[in-house]
């Protein structure tokens, strides 16, 4: 099964024309070849509809793009200062499944957008993330695809490299991953942990579950009640600033310990008390898992 | 972004929000000038006020309440120039380089005002509480039953009940009410329009004769939405900062500087502070967090080694690399180059994985640099600790 993105998966890119855009789209539709899927099927550049860009057609709209192509995700690498906007047309245009890679939207542009996409059928994932990957299907994002490996652990994490990481660990241990879901470092993002987690929880391919979360917030303390009360799937856990000053944002804008609010200690306890096997050291989260699944 | 007292008072002047009468001076002549003209305007206090982004300046001696010029300028004389130090500075303290000099005010009653992200709602929450002139956080740790909220519609604005609310709450009365609703009605506008990460008004006071003022302010901008305010950004106040970390951020490097001696270089955020942690899980301490991003090149490469030199604390540096859109290979002839450049003798630890990693670990192998490899990040954290311990 996996979740969110699949063999059934049509891909639009927003922003296809752009260097980003253009690399990614490129990088996504080699990944989901190997398996025989075409993944892009467009994509949308204002000005720039009618042109054919790498091979796929160029749209002025998201709404024509749908139209021609039957598109039901698509992919964001449009500028900051225009990413919500794109969000906007994406949710308008109806589209399942709304990826926005961009980094450094303004916190308050998504503050208003959220209050239409928390409304819609649309699922968001990030902004400010890596994407999503279901390994031996399909990819939307920027993550490296050969580091995966198709299997039964689901994947939800704030941040890219960290991720990477934990796959990484996973695949040299011969473990494989259903879905990776990078859900982002920013403060307000689209699908949190406790959403992730329930996918995963539902997704009959995911048998085990990594979550990595960092300091920021209190969506991991969240998340660690609905998996006590609802998670059966073994989860193994990870929370990265555990050495992080408090005040001080850690590159990611969510990324902060405010108020009193979102330290390490807070999470990982929740975490621990939540039954999830909770790591201290990043190194761990292979071995962790190997155990959890007697391997 | 931070900005200091007075220009956040300033910009709660535009919004119409009440601020005592006051002036910023940078000399001792200047802040003889502002306070006799605050004096002769009739002011029977005159508070001298050290401008510095942390707080708790109060309680480090960086404020004082002064009834005659002498006592004035006594006071400016103390504060300007001196190391203050306050629970937010660190031991070292910060420099105070700019005064604010106020008319003081007969208060009546301290209160407290703020405004931040929910994070759990996605939605701006106004906070109000009776307990002014403590730190909120406190207040919220030991009795959070006493911060009133109101959660703001994104699309409809502070809404005058909900400031009609939080006044009744705050046991005001009679015109202090409507005085109070305009007051936090001009503090969201003021919010929003210069978008602020974090405005909070403490102590928002009531005077003896029954005006409401904003006796402090801090104001703290999103970063991320600096690009629409060209204004604001000037503002910005590079004394305030770690000399190091204004280094970084010309060359759009995320550099926070801590006090241990492991420096580490990394690509992204989660894993930037994973390394940290990993650093002080095996016995060491980081010198500070580095995220050189997706897509550095060559010469933000070389800049953070500057930086993680020029941090005399620093004995070793570790290098931890996940190659994704950052290929391994690129990052390996950047470290060769900056560390010849740099004439880096310090033990470098480097870990690499991704994208063309055997490309990279081939071309430092042939630079003739000298440096350990860890083949995990455990391995490579062990051999940073064991490093720095030399």
């Amino acid at each position: 099964m996996s979740v969110l993105v699949d063999n059934n998966t049509r891909l639009i890119v927003q922003g296809i024309t752009g260097r980003e855009g253009t690399y990614h789209a490129k990088s996504c539709a080699e990944y989901s070849k190997q398996f025989g899927n075409v993944i892009v099927v467009g994509g949308v550049t204002p000005g720039k509809g009618g042109t054919v860009h790498e091979g796929w057609p160029v749209f002025n709209t998201v709404e024509e793009a749908v139209k021609a192509t039957g598109a039901n995700a698509t992919m964001i690498f449009v500028p900051p200062p225009f990413a919500a906007d794109g969000i906007l047309e994406a949710v308008a245009a109806k589209l399942e499944l709304v990826v926005c890679i961009t980094e450094g939207i303004p916190v308050l542009d998504m503050v208003k957008a959220w209050t239409v996409v928390k409304d819609s059928k649309s699922v968001l994932i990030g902004p400010n993330c890596p994407g999503v990957i279901s390994p031996g299907k399909a990819k939307i994002g920027i993550m490296p695809g050969r580091i995966h490996k198709e299997g039964n652990v689901g994947i939800v994490s704030r941040s890219g490299t960290l991720t990477y990481e934990a796959v990484h660990q996973l695949t040299q241990r011969g473990i494989g991953q259903s879905t990776a879901i990078g859900i982002g470092g920013d403060p307000v993002i689209g699908t949190r942990h406790i959403d992730a987690i329930r996918m995963l929880n539902e997704d009959p391919q995911t048998e085990a579950i990594v979550m990595i979360g960092e300091i920021g917030g209190t969506n991991e303390e969240a998340a660690a009640e609905y998996i006590k009360a609802h998670v059966k799937k073994p989860v193994v856990g990870f929370i990265a600033g555990q050495t992080a000053p408090p005040g001080r944002r850690m590159g990611h804008a969510g990324a902060i310990i405010s108020g009193g609010e979102g330290t390490a200690e807070s999470k990982m306890a929740a975490m621990a008390a939540a039954g999830i096997h909770v790591v201290k050291s990043p190194a761990e989260i292979g071995e962790a898992m190997a155990r959890v699944l007697g391997l | 972004m931070k900005i200091h007292e007075y220009q956040a008072k300033d910009i709660l002047r535009k919004y119409g929000v009440p601020v005592p009468e006051g002036e910023m001076v940078t000399s001792l002549e200047d802040a003889d000038h502002a306070a006799k003209a605050l004096f002769s305007a009739g002011n029977a206090v005159v508070v001298v006020k050290a401008q510095i982004h942390a707080g708790g300046r109060g309680k480090g001696g960086g404020v004082k309440v002064t009834k005659t010029l002498d006592d004035a300028n006594t006071a400016s004389k103390a504060i300007l120039g001196m190391q203050l130090v306050t629970h937010q500075t660190g031991p070292q303290g910060q420099k105070v380089q700019r005064l604010l000099i106020e008319a003081g005010s007969a208060i009546d009653r301290e209160l407290y005002l703020g405004i931040v992200l929910d994070r759990a709602t996605s939605k701006l929450t106004f906070m109000a509480s009776q307990a002014g002139g403590m730190e909120i956080e406190e207040v919220a740790a030991e009795n959070p039953d006493a911060i009133y909220k109101e959660a703001v519609e994104p699309a409809l604005g502070m809404q005058p009940w909900q400031a009609r609310n939080l006044a009744f709450k705050l046991g005001l009365a009679g015109p202090q009410i409507n005085q109070a609703v305009s007051f936090m009605l001009g503090l969201y506008k003021a919010f929003v329009e210069t978008d602020c990460s974090l405005l909070e008004i403490n102590p928002f006071i009531t005077t003896k004769d029954g005006k409401l003022a904003a006796l402090d302010c801090k104001i703290n901008f999103d970063d991320n939405a600096m690009f629409r305010h060209k204004d604001l950004k000037e503002l910005r106040d590079v004394a305030e900062e770690d000399p190091l970390e204004v280094e970084a951020s010309k060359d759009s490097l995320n550099y926070i500087k801590l006090d241990g001696s492991i420096a580490c270089m990394v690509n992204g955020a989660g894993l930037a502070m994973a390394t940290m942690d990993i650093i002080q899980y095996s016995g060491g301490s980081p010198a500070n967090f580095l995220d050189v991003g997706g897509g550095a090149n060559q010469q933000q490469i070389e800049a953070a080694f500057a930086i993680l030199l020029a941090d005399k604390n620093v004995k070793a540096i570790f290098i931890n690399i996940f190659g994704g859109i950052l290929r391994v290979d690129v990052l390996a002839t950047a470290v060769v180059a900056a560390a010849r450049n740099l004439n880096v003798t310090l033990p470098l630890i480097l870990r690499l994985e991704g994208t063309n990693v055997e490309e990279g670990r081939k071309i430092l192998a042939e630079s003739g640099l000298k440096y350990s490899v860890g083949e995990t990040m455990a391995e490579a954290a062990k051999l940073a600790v064991e490093a720095a311990k030399v």
